[in-house]
């Protein structure tokens, strides 16, 4: 029993409210102590993941044991797939809060920004490393509660727009949800995600499960914002402080949306072969339409937000793929190799989506603008941002050496090798056309003429702005690192076997 | 905002003391009977939300009073995951241990740290609604006529 595993929940909880109070007395409490909180947090989560080593804990909460085998109490788990997630949460929500300390000095009320990040960081890290269905429904609330009012946290006409959009979509997915919730439990008399497993390996009733299922895809799919679900995406993510942004995009969607998708339909349901195809069919989907949708804008925020559904795409398709095959029972290493692929991609994608996001927060910072028109010549004022930028640039339209380009690559290899031809082409299309719309943005925004000769002096963003863009940075490179095949049995292999083993997770939970 | 006339002042009077007492009583019997924490802490928010409905209060006793009771809620949620994270400490040693002695079943102080979780969300649930309703207020009187 790992005895670290509250406190992921705990700590950011407290620190919530005790920035409550405390931020009111001492001013400028905040900002430090929510950078605190988060940097021991990334510190807890990157021991963790070292400590587990590949293998599997679990934590009884409140100490309830089960009877007759039957689990009572909350679990909460903590595997190879997991735990790569907790890190990524904590590492770019530690970078984001400290890039706000400069950022967020535009806005009143820093208290309530500050409270409520802890707050956002303490529901995803619940979500992820919960073992019980219905817990998995209380965290995603707190964390998406917090998100509606950080998207409206510039309470102009515009944000609060944006945010009764995502809110008015989000209510529905939660009630999509806790109707699926509902529904299983009334069959399976159950909430725990490996007991439920095992009452649905008894036998089910087909037509009754198809229904679950497409209820929960949908319900997560709408956080996830996988394509026919994707309306609120660009408005939310384009409308929010930058630094939230980066977290919504890099970190949120994943792990309350896809994490749980994921998790959801390898470890909980049996695999069905509709189900798998549906599955792809929609990433596919949201891979070619994102990018058709994100090239013609000239909001970078926006541009940004649509290229999150498009990459999103690409996680969702390559996973899909692997779920089909292991559905089929085919060729168990590509199936592997598909997985391996999208959850190399996902985790590469929080750390240049995150980067985008912070370079488009510091391009607005200086020059109170997001519009591309607007903007040009910032390369030789603005040289960090730039330098950031282009590397992001690069990782996300899949150049060489840069991360992007791996786990694309991996995507590409697993497609043609499970004979999936055409979306091994359209994958290399979409990348193609995401190179063309990052080209347009380091133009317009770097490269060309300034648009406004007439423009007062700018010069480069403060030094706690900087610092988390350069280690942003280094990271999209050291990421590369991950496709050496030593690193990559440490690191992603045990995250692949606990998906493609499905019986794993619910016998050693049911075993404890 | 202005106060209404002096019959409904004085039945306001009378009848909040006896609904927030009400609510205490739903709060500590929560282990016993059914209710606890958040119906309590709903009825003893709706008490004083009644007095001020009656009553009337100015805009800036309002801002006082919204900013005392942000920090009795954030106390009593403290409380809460103090009392959760002192399991560390006792008996298994596991988060939301119960380490008190649980005592005999129906009485009054029994059920070991349960009592304790109800009083302090009872507080955090009175307050939050409270604040709720007063930033409801507080935003009327804001905004432009």
């Amino acid at each position: 029993m790992n005895q670290l595993l509250p406190l992921f929940v705990v700590i950011p909880l407290s620190a919530t409210f005790l920035i409550m109070i405390f931020g009111r007395f001492f001013r400028d409490f905040n900002k430090y102590f929510a950078s605190c909180v988060l940097l021991f947090l990334v510190v807890l989560s990157f021991y963790s993941l070292i400590n587990l080593n590949g293998g599997l804990s679990l934590y009884k909460v409140g100490g309830w044991q089960p009877v007759n085998k039957i689990p009572i109490g909350i679990y909460m788990m903590m595997d190879g797939f997991n735990s790569l997630i907790v890190c990524i949460i904590n590492l770019v929500g530690f970078l984001a809060v400290f890039y706000s300390i400069s950022y967020i000095k535009r806005y009143t009320a820093e208290n309530y920004f500050y409270a409520l990040f802890c707050l956002l960081i303490g529901g995803m890290n619940g979500v992820v490393l919960s073992g019980d269905l219905f817990n998995i429904f209380v965290f995603l609330e707190i964390s998406v509660i917090s998100s509606y009012a950080l998207v409206a946290f510039g309470v102009e006409k515009n944000e609060l727009e944006a945010s009764f959009k995502y809110q008015v979509l989000g209510g529905l997915a939660s009630f999509l949800i806790l109707f699926g919730i509902g529904f299983i439990y009334w069959k399976t008399k159950t909430l725990n995600i490996a007991d439920i497993r095992a009452a649905f390996s008894n036998g089910y009733d087909k037509k009754y499960y198809l229904f679950v299922q497409l209820l929960i895809l949908s319900g997560f799919g709408l956080k996830a914002a996988i394509i026919p679900f994707h309306a609120w995406l660009p408005d939310a993510h384009s409308s929010a402080p930058s630094p939230i942004s980066a977290m919504l995009s890099g970190v949120f969607i994943k792990a309350v949306g896809i994490y749980v998708i994921i998790r959801l339909f390898f470890n909980m349901f049996v695999i069905s072969e509709e189900m798998a195809i549906l599955i792809t069919t929609l990433g596919t989907l949201s891979m070619v339409i994102g990018v058709f949708l994100a090239i013609g804008q000239w909001d970078i925020k926006r541009l940004l937000a649509y290229h999150s559904i498009s990459q999103m795409g690409y996680v969702v398709m390559s996973v899909g793929i692997g779920m089909i095959l292991v559905s089929r029972g085919l060729k168990p290493e590509v199936a592997s190799l598909a997985i391996t692929g999208g959850i190399y991609h996902l985790i590469n994608h929080a750390a240049f989506k995150g980067l985008l996001f912070l370079n488009a927060g510091a391009i607005e910072y200086t020059l109170g603008t997001r519009n591309l028109k607007e903007m040009g010549g910032l390369a030789k004022v603005m040289p960090v941002t730039s330098a950031t930028s282009f590397i992001a640039s690069m990782s996300i339209s899949g150049i060489p050496p840069f991360n992007g380009f791996f786990s694309k690559l991996i995507i590409i290899i697993a497609a043609v090798m499970a004979r999936f031809y055409l979306l091994a082409a359209l994958a290399v299309i979409v990348s193609i056309i995401t190179l063309a719309s990052f080209l347009k943005f380091q133009r317009y925004a770097f490269y060309n003429k300034p648009a406004n000769p007439e423009r007062p002096e700018v010069k480069e963003v403060p030094f706690p702005m900087v610092f988390s863009m350069i280690v942003l940075s280094i990271l999209c490179l050291l990421l590369s690192l991950l496709v050496i095949p030593s690193v990559r049995e440490a690191v992603l292999a045990p995250a692949v076997d606990i998906l493609t083993d499905p019986l794993k997770y619910s016998t050693f939970i049911l075993g404890q | 905002m202005k106060g209404m006339t002096i019959i409904v002042k004085k039945t306001a009077q009378l009848i909040a003391g006896m609904i927030f007492m009400y609510g205490i009583y739903v709060i500590v019997h929560g282990h016993l009977t059914p209710g606890g924490g958040f119906a309590g802490g709903v009825i003893m928010a709706g008490s004083l939300i009644l007095v001020i409905l009656s009553h009337g209060t100015d805009f800036f006793k309002l801002v006082k009073e919204e900013m005392g009771t942000t920090i009795v809620e954030s106390v009593a949620t403290i409380c809460v995951i103090l009392i959760a994270a002192a399991g560390f400490l006792f008996g298994t040693k596991v988060f939301f241990n119960n380490f008190l002695p649980k005592g005999t079943v129906g009485e009054l102080v029994s059920a070991g740290v349960l009592p304790l979780y109800n009083i302090f969300v009872g507080i955090e649930v009175a307050a939050s609604i409270f604040i709720i309703f007063l930033s409801l207020i507080i935003f009327k009187e804001e905004s432009p006529k």
